[in-house]
């Protein structure tokens, strides 16, 4: 990955390593580049608004400059559908769309652009596992191996599969920290194993998986593996072939891009023996009434017009996120969650959920005698935007025995200061169910 | 002078709706309850199970529940554990009625679903705060969806 950020004024050349280490990066410049973040909320005629504290990252990111400026040149000045138009507006558009494909496969470190798939989002991704891999690859007898840990999209689409195909759901299981358990892991692999499914970061807890090893593991035995980078493509440097991974997905809209588009990365060989997803326009080789053919990866999968627009902010979002060094992104989150992890844990009745080491930043916590529902609500009066309830992990829920949580999670523009108001909020909050 | 920052909440977590969050009043699992029914709200993570003890001519003679939400549902819940005990399962549904139409609607008329108890409903109006947060209509009326799914088919026998 080529070293962009010297040339940033983002981000300050790092210093020798004597002393305190200094910030990577200047987070009131990189504030400067996200328009909704001078927005005040609940602003109306006798109240004064309060400035947006926007801590619910992991649900979806808001957006740069670069981004919404990138589509609506798009589609102001470079709009037309994608590889069908000889005229020459469809050509610039099907380079720059094309070109967005080389970005995702810089980003991920992926052997070839061939090996990247446009989706929908990263539930899609799965869906379309499950649809073409899945529905091609098991059957009655065989077991795929999931973890506690999981978002819904990717426990649903494999049992929407096993209604069809019978096969069976391992599921590891994690310590009361949230990590992992890597031995009832291994325990689980066996000659029925098929594909291991597993997240590289917790929507909840904020966990980072021991990913390379849950590859090497499975590898060992001959065993694909399948991973959600959802909560981990936004947050750190990843590198699917140092990883290992068989498939690899991420959304866009998490990583400060437009809603609409994510990713599937999946190794050549696997993605050629698939079978198309969807059926339609440019996905096809020939097509007659007594039979048809279907294109190479990645086009196979990719029926129908595709999210153009959605797909020149994704790559505008990755030349955002590139020249400030996800490193430097990651390093900044980390800050933040410490503070606001220190902080919270020292109020009395609040309980973190999660405090595997090495955690993404998201701070997942309860209050005892209080309803996260409620906490939200008021948290939100204050400006501070949070996430309350199951967040898509019902099983996960279930094992820390909760109804709900609250959650906030950091991205590349918070500060220390936002750090402190979801603090300030908490104890608010309880002072006023005293 | 220091905004209350909590302001625009005081009419939604009024006294009475805090008291009945923290101590919510019938939270307890009836041994000879004949209907029940579970509500899930999975948006934020209410469950609760209604108990009820239907009478051969139609009283709901005792009434409780069990588990905990958010401090709107939970109050909820419990006033109406305490409104609706004695009445037939008639009155308590034309409750129901106006009690949502007064959650959801600006100017509800009461009369608007027939005889109701009004004194029982001038109890419930302190939650009609939740028609300023559309996301909370929904914790309000939780415990009466609930209440209403165990009349309709919530003979335990049935549903075990």
């Amino acid at each position: 990955m080529p070293d962009t950020t010297a040339t940033d004024p983002r981000c300050r050349p790092q210093p020798p390593h004597k002393g305190l280490p200094a910030e990577p990066y200047d987070v009131e410049i990189v504030r400067e580049d996200f328009p909704i973040l001078k927005r005040l909320v609940h602003e109306r005629p006798g109240r004064l608004g309060k400035p947006l504290v926007y801590l619910d990252n992991a649900a979806s990111a808001q957006k740069p400059r670069a981004v919404i400026d990138a589509m609506t040149r798009c589609m102001a000045l470079e709009y037309s559908n994608v590889h069908r138009g000889v005229h020459y507006l469809s050509q610039q558009t099907t380079d720059a769309y094309e070109a967005v494909r080389d970005k995702v496969r810089m980003l991920l470190n992926a052997g070839s652009r061939e090996e990247i798939v446009f989706t929908r989002n990263a539930t899609e991704s799965f869906n379309l596992v499950a649809a073409t891999w899945g529905r091609k690859f098991l059957g009655p007898g065989d077991e795929i191996v999931l973890s506690v840990l999981e978002h819904h999209a990717n426990i649903v689409p494999w049992q929407l599969l096993q209604a069809e195909r019978g096969f069976a759901i391992r599921v590891i299981p994690c310590d009361d920290r949230g990590a992992l358990d890597l031995d009832a892991y291994a325990a689980l692999l066996g000659p029925k194993t098929r594909l291991v499914s597993v997240t590289h970061g917790s929507n909840v807890l904020g966990t980072v998986t021991p990913a390379a090893e849950i590859v090497r593991l499975a590898h060992d035995r001959g065993i694909p593996v399948m991973i959600d980078g959802s909560q981990a493509v936004p947050h750190m440097p990843v590198d699917v072939q140092a990883l290992g991974a068989d498939f690899y997905a991420f959304t866009g809209h998490k990583l400060y891009g437009p809603t609409g588009i994510g990713v599937l990365y999946g190794r050549k060989a696997l993605l050629e023996s698939m079978p198309p997803y969807q059926g339609g326009g440019d996905m096809i080789a020939a097509v007659s009434f007594s039979g048809t053919s279907y294109r190479e990866p990645p086009y196979r999968f990719e029926a129908g017009t595709p999210p153009i627009i959605e797909g020149i902010g994704l790559g505008a979002a990755i030349d955002y996120v590139r020249t400030l060094g996800l490193a430097n992104v990651g390093a900044h989150e980390h800050t933040l969650l410490e503070r606001a992890a220190n902080r919270l844990a020292d109020i009395d009745g609040v309980r973190l959920i999660g405090t595997a080491p090495g955690k993404a930043a998201i701070v997942s916590f309860v209050i005892d005698g209080i309803h996260p529902h409620d906490i939200g609500m008021l948290a939100d009066q204050m400006g501070v935007a949070l996430r309350v309830g199951r967040h898509c992990a019902e099983p996960l829920m279930e094992r820390f025995g909760l109804e709900a949580t609250c959650r906030a999670s950091f991205g590349l523009y918070n500060t220390i200061a936002e750090a402190d108001a979801l603090v300030d909020a908490v104890q608010a909050v309880k002072e006023f169910f005293r | 002078m220091v905004q209350d920052p909590f302001g625009d909440l005081r009419d939604l977590y009024q006294e009475v709706i805090l008291d009945h969050g923290k101590h919510p009043r019938n939270h307890r699992h009836p041994p000879d309850a004949s209907h029940e029914a579970r509500g899930d709200n999975p948006l934020c993570g209410d469950r609760i199970t209604v108990y009820m003890r239907l009478s051969d001519d139609g009283i709901i003679e005792d009434v409780a529940f069990e588990g905990r939400g958010c401090a709107i549902s939970t109050a909820s819940a419990s006033l109406m554990t305490e409104v609706i005990k004695g009445k037939s399962e008639a009155e308590a549904r034309a409750l129901f009625e106006c009690f949502h139409d007064m959650c959801t609607k600006e100017d509800a008329d009461p009369h608007a679903h027939g005889p109701v108890d009004e004194d029982a409903l001038d109890r419930l109006a302190v939650l009609a705060g939740v028609r300023e947060f559309p996301v909370r209509v929904k914790c309000a009326t939780l415990a009466w969806h609930t209440l209403a799914a165990a009349m309709t088919g919530g003979l335990k026998a049935s549903t075990e």
